[in-house]
């Protein structure tokens, strides 16, 4: 992280306007961008040297498998030697068998050296591209900061400009308020409306009136059946 | 034509769930769009993109419109709202709060034009949360 969120604080508590540049003479940005450009660059070489050695060492592998059925044919030469009772044929191919087995161990070690180079490339360029990725997000964090200072100083400058007002709180609650209480009137309107075109504004009216609706009870019935006895 | 010029085109066509977006470019060196989303109109939202980030801000209210002796309060409040709100979160820039919506520039235009409405719905949310704290 290397502090650049911690860099951005302290310019923005000391009240900088300017963010880029605080980071800047904070030696900030510059180097960022520097070590992003080296990086790169650091990449671009180890990639080529990357080529080099890994073709460098696929020649020696060429040359090791050569030499291993070269021995192999040579072992089968000996054999064929012996079989024959050639034991001075046998002898000057077995030497010549020395010389190769000589010659494939100093291979072995060529192919070893460079495959411990291809191992180190590929590391340092692993470790160059995560330098390069760490720099450019906190390149980022730091012009972001610079964008949305510049852009909340134009929206104001700009919208006083346009006389579309930034409100104050106060202002957009009541907007929003008065929108709400419009959305709210509508829909009590449009229930009234409802209620008056089906009649139940009507039925309604009655029923408060103890006209119309009211259900007998089980207490009023029997009234009514005893009084018809009597 | 830049990426904000397309979403100005864009967005002037379109009718995302209802709503429609009325842009209006602010003029400077940072390319920023004004979008105001429609039945949303009270909380304009403000729209930047970086070399990373689509932003969009919409500004609540300055700093000098809190009770002062009630500013800690409210900055811990929204702190513990932040998570919960969709899509956006509280800030300060400058002398504002804000709430906005981060995004990475390769978002679709359907995310941009959910996190747009996301967005007004939040802030008005967020006014009527912070309206006890207002002078």
């Amino acid at each position: 992280m290397s502090g650049v969120l911690n860099k951005i604080w302290t310019a923005l508590r000391g009240g900088v306007r300017e963010m880029g540049d605080a980071i800047v003479d904070s030696n900030g940005i510059r180097i960022f961008e520097q070590e992003i450009i080296d990086a790169k660059d650091s990449i671009q070489q180890a990639k080529t040297n990357l080529t080099e050695v890994m073709a460098r060492k696929m020649q020696a592998e060429r040359k090791v498998s050569k030499l291993v059925e070269e021995i192999r044919n040579h072992e089968g030469y000996v054999g064929k030697a012996l079989d024959n009772n050639d034991e001075a044929l046998a002898l000057e191919v077995a030497g010549k068998i020395a010389t190769m087995e000589a010659e494939k161990g100093e291979q072995d070690a060529i192919v070893r050296r460079l495959t411990g180079q291809v191992e180190q490339l590929k590391a340092h360029i692993r470790k160059a591209e995560k330098l390069i990725a760490d720099h450019e997000r906190e390149l980022s964090i730091v012009r972001t900061t610079e964008s949305v200072q510049k852009a909340t100083e134009q929206v104001v400058e700009n919208v006083a400009a346009n006389n579309s007002t930034l409100n104050t709180a106060r202002q957009s609650l009541e907007r929003i308020k008065a929108h709400q209480e419009m959305r709210q009137d509508q829909l009590e309107a449009g229930e009234l409306l409802d209620k008056e075109l089906s009649g139940g504004d009507l039925d309604s009216k009655l029923e408060e009136a103890g006209i119309k609706g009211e259900t007998a009870t089980a207490t009023d019935i029997l009234a009514r059946i005893k009084a018809s006895k009597q | 034509m830049t990426q904000i010029q397309e979403l100005t085109i864009q967005l002037g066509q379109v009718n995302y769930e209802g709503h429609t977006f009325n842009c209006l470019p602010i003029l400077g060196q940072q390319e920023v769009l004004q979008v105001i989303v429609s039945e949303l109109d009270a909380m304009p939202i403000f729209v930047t993109i970086t070399d990373t980030q689509i932003l969009c801000i919409t500004y609540l209210c300055k700093q000098a419109e809190v009770q002062p002796d009630r500013t800690a309060e409210l900055n811990k409040n929204m702190l513990e709202l932040n998570v919960a709100m969709p899509l956006s979160s509280f800030a300060i820039v400058e002398d504002y709060y804000v709430v906005f919506g981060a995004m990475a520039t390769s978002s679709s235009f359907d995310d941009v034009c959910k996190e747009l409405i996301t967005l007004a719905s939040n802030a008005y949310d967020a006014l009527e949360a912070i309206e006890e704290y207002l002078v």
